[in-house]
């Protein structure tokens, strides 16, 4: 391996490392409020809305993310819609994580023993004071290690980011490697790259797990 | 007497399933009921009517003059004045001892939090439970859990403490630090309807014991009347069935 090319690599890889952590960090956040959205809409059965929402996450747990892009990228601008490429990378991947967070928090909220809502009622608690103190941290503690498995997931996924042109990771290596066939180099950095962005995400996750779900309910 | 609580012919049924049959008693304040009967008599269920967690077919629940509707918008404050303590404990998981303690005085009550916490550090020292404060329920054994669930209640001030069957997933060498804790609110006056299998406890705990079989009171009276000469075939049977020597 050529160290000078390496070097000579890095500040693209650097961009491409920014760009890449940017829109995927934002997907993300698209994708956590979705899902607890979703998730709260489902939970609760509220009518109209909790179709609307299975609809949602049956569509977009059971199809890949590249088909989703290209169908905002490519398809939404026929019917009059644009969307630069960086929005719909964010809005594809917050689309395809809120209906994987969404069964997330769904399971976290079911988890919730009616037990424990009894307890708090018997204590004088509305059914706001019930969701907001009780089931609600309660059910997000539950979902914390599927919310992390998500996120670790979902960060993988924007390597698909590149098919609507989007200059990340994945991109940036093909791409150099189409220039000079430094294929050793350009993969190798690819690599490093993702390790260096998706390892303490892993890290603070598992961080995070203890912290929170573990304490609470045992590891 | 002063008349706290009054259960005027509760009738529940679950479709075909009549659960509780015309049951009326009444509650006075400072006095502790222990109902006791066979599985499934409905004992707990009552318990859950009282709380307005079921909802009746027929009859009232007057709690110090206001009847408890279970449609009713303002339950919650209802339920305020009525202390639960629920067999499997229900703390919660995700706060600790102290916090467990302190929520509901906080929120419901808008107690300050200085107030709450000194107050709930009074009734930890009095169950001997001060240094566990900062514990997790899951930190706990199950006496001592249940004794938190018994303090959590009391931080409420309830006009009446409902306790249903609060030793049945103990332990049995834990069983005893949970309804010293009991025996100790009953001498303070606490008015508390208690379901229990726990028949010696029932008996030093009881001003009043009430027999439910098949959703009806068969029997009522005095703890010794109640243990010593119970004048029904079916409470003898009962009785009978927790003794071992012929």
């Amino acid at each position: 391996m050529d160290t000078q090319v390496l070097l000579s690599y890095l500040p693209r890889y650097l961009q491409a490392f920014c760009l890449t952590v940017q829109i995927g960090a934002i997907g993300i956040l698209i994708a956590f409020f979705l899902g607890m959205v979703a998730a709260f809409v489902l939970h609760f059965q509220l009518p109209i809305l909790s179709g609307i929402f299975r609809f949602y996450i049956e569509l977009f747990r059971n199809t890949p993310l590249l088909v989703q892009l290209f169908f905002i990228y490519f398809g939404l601008p026929r019917i009059g819609i644009m969307i630069p490429a960086q929005a719909c990378g964010a809005l594809g991947l917050g689309l395809l994580g809120g209906s994987y967070m969404a069964e997330s928090f769904r399971s976290g909220l079911d988890a919730v023993s009616i037990g424990q809502s009894e307890a708090a009622l018997a204590l004088g608690m509305t059914n706001r004071q019930l969701f907001g103190f009780v089931i609600f941290p309660e059910a997000f503690a539950l979902s914390i290690p599927s919310i992390v498995a998500n996120v670790i997931f979902l960060f993988k996924e924007t390597s698909v980011f590149s098919a609507i042109s989007l200059m990340d990771l994945m991109f940036t290596a093909k791409d150099l490697i189409g220039l000079y066939y430094d294929t050793t180099e350009a993969l190798f950095l690819l690599v490093i790259f993702y390790v260096i962005m998706i390892l303490p995400v892993s890290l603070i996750g598992h961080l995070i797990e203890k912290k929170t779900h573990d304490r609470i309910f045992g590891a | 007497m002063d008349e706290i609580l009054h259960i005027n012919n509760v009738t529940k049924a679950y479709e075909d399933l009549t659960v509780l049959d015309h049951v009326s008693f009444s509650v006075n304040k400072g006095e502790v009921v222990v109902i006791v009967g066979p599985s499934g008599c409905g004992k707990s269920t009552l318990l859950r009517c009282i709380n307005a967690f079921e909802t009746i077919q027929d009859g009232n629940i007057v709690l110090g003059g206001e009847t408890i509707n279970p449609c009713k918008e303002q339950l919650h404050a209802v339920r305020e004045r009525i202390g639960m303590v629920f067999q499997s404990y229900e703390l919660f998981p995700h706060k600790t001892v102290l916090q467990n303690m302190t929520l509901a005085p906080m929120k419901v009550k808008k107690i300050g939090r200085k107030a709450a916490e000194q107050e709930a550090m009074a009734l930890l020292e009095r169950v001997g439970l001060t240094e566990k404060r900062d514990y997790y329920p899951r930190q706990l054994s199950g006496g001592q859990k249940q004794r938190v669930a018994i303090v959590r209640a009391l931080m409420m001030h309830p006009e009446v403490l409902l306790l249903d069957e609060i030793t049945a997933a103990l332990d049995p060498e834990m069983v005893r630090e949970v309804l010293e804790v009991v025996i100790d609110l009953a001498a303070e006056g606490r008015t508390m309807v208690i379901v229990t299998h726990e028949l010696s406890f029932a008996r030093a705990v009881a001003d009043r014991m009430i027999f439910l079989d098949g959703g009806r009171i068969v029997e009522e009276g005095t703890p010794e009347a109640f243990f010593d000469a119970p004048g029904t075939e079916r409470l003898q049977k009962f009785l009978h069935s927790f003794t071992y020597q012929g």
